[in-house]
């Protein structure tokens, strides 16, 4: 008889779990999203979302074959997921080569010079975006209100080729986000009292009716994923609650104080990447702390670190720089939030005798 | 009753509807029996049997020798056919001293020790000596001596005896039928341990998954009000000792110690049964039933079997296979461990067989580890297992040791859910035998160490009295010269 596994210990049954499993969870809970920012960014956003996916997994596959591995890894969902997120965190109407230079970034720079899946210290789509935008200013702020399709402003598959492949996107339909638009005004004094009056009242940010990124634009669809996810314990609580909790709290700490200079802690909730942030990056796997009360830490600090650039730095949105930032520090939380072990104290002696633990 | 929440934990996919429904059936007696010197956790037992020699059931064949060892007994009557060299029920698969037993058919019994007509007025020392002498150990699977723990009375506070009825592990229903069939033996054996230990308070905890279990041991226990049967909740491993522990009395056991530093022994509810029959019929062990099940096994089956009883015997009384099972396992899926082939005899601590498809199994080429965390997360004994691998992995087990790689009970919940089909498990446990082995090396050292120093001190000692003979005798020999000097001045 043929006792292969003979040599293994066991256990002799496994859970029906896999890391492809895994990964077209995530991708099911993005779709709601995903489909309904299509639908509102029209042609040029399913075009650029096709390039950068597209893109993602032919670079994977690239150098899968570089290192001399099997390509099949490149469909094991996580390219598809890097360039999926990456798509989302782009001015919808960006022109072709973003998608492309950013699937470049993702994979080969962020993901595979690390050594591949798993290995990668920073969260590959938001290396991408970051690189993007420090390197494209002004495509990568180039925003656009909602032209959804079969509307009668939605540029049709032949305009769309053209603002994508083409010409690039009309200088007049560019409109600014919500976060910028009260950056700018702060900056010509404009205080945020009164610049709130124009922007888009906080049901339409959470519906997804105004300027902003794909994975920007639909506050509710994200949750509704986001809580999928969690249902289905792919991702838990711990992480999007504190990204999002210390966010709220440092904004609305902060415009009790001051509301003429601070944006209250509803509006950061719900605007720019929060929502996709908290839930579909901050949680990512590999750049993230592995126990429950690192991840907490981790969010926390996404949380302040989103808060404190987009109050006091150059950009208007945060969320990628945040979690870059905390990435970098995933190792050290890791090291100082290991859980208890069984019968030892938190510092690792074993438990003084009739006493309990603490 | 108040019960603890206990960490981490997994709910695998149980299967005990396989065989639970099965009553309990003896297995004919096998053509031959291969009874091996250990089958317990100590020193193997020592032949008191010779080739040629006939044998009555129950007639000890081999003794214990040392602090820790249990003695064999013949299985039944017959003759002794060889004592010899055959594979153990070990994955090793290495040969270890086995007395074969050929059965005469007879099962005339021995002459055996006198049944303890009223246990509870006999002294602790009389029934441990008994337990010791009928070869009882735990048949949970671990098979430690149980003599050594019913004599933990008399050297630590105990205040409660918890009998594991738990089993957690998915397929085995062996105790489960045991506590069925035979509530009043494990309730009667639960007193007379309770009562050699000195404890006041008997707890019963059973997984809530076995249903007829509990009403049965509830209905036995009834007349006695020191005993509670209690119902704890399913999540593997809650049939791990500390975790028992935990779950019934709140109480954490310390690391390096044992839960009778807390007060607590823990025995399994058949090892209950044995010292039932040991001491009220003088019968030692020489049977245990045994779960005969998986995708792969014709019938299903819970087996009352000889001990050395080849695997082979109870498979073929199974019906054998339906297809090629693609392992063979000895006790459950999650911490068994992998038979060596069917010609291996059933033993002590043997709890199941298991004959596993491959669709069972869901064993995958591991891939590389996406840092998910849930081995974090279900962990039952707070451990990182994600990152003590990273370390096995480097060999550096230095740093695994301080992560807690010891620590680890080898439960295979991580390897269990992990995504990415990495076998921890197997990490781990070649981490504490490289750990283990560097331990004992750098005893030996430190011995060697210690030897060879005090070898040079006693060089130095005897050359250094040498020196100081050598030394007085000049000096008694100028102090001749100066007085001979002195005396011809």
């Amino acid at each position: 008889m043929s006792l292969s596994s003979i040599n293994q210990s066991g256990p002799f049954t496994h859970a029906a779990s896999s890391v492809q499993k895994t990964m077209f969870m995530v991708l099911l809970a993005l779709i709601p999203a995903t489909a309904y920012d299509l639908y509102l960014f029209g042609w040029p956003a399913i075009l650029l979302f096709t390039v950068t996916v597209g893109s993602c997994v032919m670079v994977e596959a690239g150098c899968l074959i570089l290192v001399d591995q099997p390509t099949k890894a490149a469909f094991d969902g996580s390219a598809i997921l890097t360039g999926w997120l990456l798509a989302m965190s782009l001015p919808p109407w960006a022109p072709w080569w973003i998608g492309v230079l950013g699937a470049v970034f993702a994979i080969a720079l962020a993901k595979h010079t690390f050594g591949g899946i798993g290995q990668n210290m920073f969260n590959p789509a938001m290396v991408a975006r970051v690189a993007l935008l420090v390197s494209f200013p002004v495509i990568m702020t180039a925003w656009t209100m909602p032209h959804p399709l079969f509307s009668a402003s939605a540029p049709g598959l032949a305009e769309a080729f053209n603002i994508t492949f083409g010409a690039g996107m009309p200088d007049s339909v560019s409109a600014a986000s919500a976060l910028g638009y009260v950056k700018t005004e702060l900056s010509r004094g404009i205080p945020v009292t009164q610049s709130m009056a124009h922007v888009p009242d906080l049901m339409d940010m959470a519906l997804g009716t105004r300027a902003g990124s794909l994975g920007e634009t639909s506050a509710i669809l994200i949750l509704a994923g986001g809580l999928f996810l969690m249902a289905r314990r792919i991702i838990s609580w711990h992480t999007p609650l504190a990204v999002m909790g210390s966010l709220f709290l440092m904004g609305t700490l902060f415009h009790a104080v001051d509301p003429a200079r601070y944006t209250d802690g509803m509006f950061h909730l719900m605007s720019g990447a929060t929502f996709l942030g908290a839930f579909f990056i901050a949680t990512d796997y590999v750049t993230s702390p592995v126990s429950k009360r690192g991840q907490l830490v981790f969010g926390a600090g996404c949380g302040i670190l989103t808060w404190t650039i987009r109050t006091y730095a150059g950009y208007p949105e945060g969320m990628a720089f945040a979690i870059l930032l905390m990435n970098s520090l995933t190792p050290i939380i890791d090291q100082y939030t290991r859980p208890r072990a069984f019968g030892r104290t938190q510092k690792g002696e074993p438990l003084p005798l009739g006493e309990k633990a603490k | 009753m108040k019960l603890f929440p206990i960490r981490g934990g997994i709910h695998p996919d149980y299967r005990k509807e396989l065989a639970s429904e099965k009553a309990i059936v003896s297995l004919p007696m096998p053509a031959l029996l291969y009874i091996p010197l250990q089958q317990h956790i100590g020193a193997p037992a020592e032949v008191l049997v010779s080739e040629g020699q006939t044998v009555k059931k129950g007639q000890m064949i081999a003794r214990g020798t040392g602090a820790v060892s249990a003695p064999q007994h013949a299985s039944t009557s017959g003759r002794i056919k060889a004592v010899t060299q055959i594979p153990a029920p070990h994955p090793s698969g290495l040969a270890q001293t086995t007395i074969v037993i050929e059965p005469d058919g007879k099962d005339e019994w021995a002459e055996l020790p006198e049944p303890i007509a009223d246990p509870f007025t006999a002294d602790a020392h009389t029934i441990n000596e008994r337990v010791a002498i009928s070869g009882i150990v735990g048949m949970g699977g671990a098979a430690f001596p149980s003599a050594i723990k019913l004599n933990l009375g008399t050297q630590k506070k105990l205040d409660t005896l918890l009998l594991n009825g738990a089993e957690c592990e998915p397929y085995l229903t062996c105790d489960d039928r045991v506590m069925r069939e035979h509530a009043d033996e494990v309730i009667d054996g639960a007193r007379i341990m309770a009562h050699a230990l000195g404890v006041p308070r008997v707890v019963i905890a059973i997984e809530d998954n076995k249903p007829q279990a509990i009403e049965a041991m509830t209905l036995a226990a009834k007349p006695f009000a020191q005993i509670e049967v209690v119902g704890v909740p399913v999540q593997y491993p809650m049939g791990s000792e500390r975790h028992l522990v935990q779950a019934i009395t709140g109480r954490e056991t310390p690391a390096k110690k044992l839960t009778a530093d807390i007060g607590v022994v823990v025995h399994n509810v058949a090892t209950a049964r044995a010292v039932h029959h040991a001491v009220r019929h003088g019968r030692p062990l020489l049977s245990r039933v045994v779960t005969v099940s998986g995708a792969a096994v014709r019938e299903t089956n819970n087996i009352e079997a000889p001990i050395g009883a080849r695997v082979s015997d109870l498979i073929a009384y199974c019906g054998g296979f339906v297809v090629e099972p693609a392992s063979l396992v000895n006790g459950g899926p999650m911490m068994g461990q992998p038979l060596p082939g069917l010609d291996v005899p059933v033993i002590k601590g043997m709890s199941g067989i298991l004959a596993l498809t491959a669709a069972e199994i869901n064993a995958q080429p591991a891939s590389a580890c996406i840092r998910c965390g849930t081995c974090v997360t279900i962990c039952p004994c707070g451990l990182v297992p994600v990152e003590m691998a990273a370390f096995i992995r480097k060999d550096n087990f230095e740093v695994a040791a301080r992560l807690g790689v010891m620590d680890c009970v080898s439960c295979g919940s991580c390897s269990w859910v992990c995504p990415s089909h990495i076998p921890l498990v197997h990490y781990f446990n070649y981490a504490k035998g490289m750990i283990n082995a560097q331990e004992r090396e750098r005893r030996k050292n430190d011995q060697t160490r210690v030897l060879a120093e005090a070898h040079t001190q006693r060089v130095e000692a005897a050359a250094e009295a040498k020196r100081a003979a050598l030394a007085a005798k000049k000096a008694q020999a100028t102090a001749a010269t100066a007085t001979e000097e002195k005396a011809s001045a």
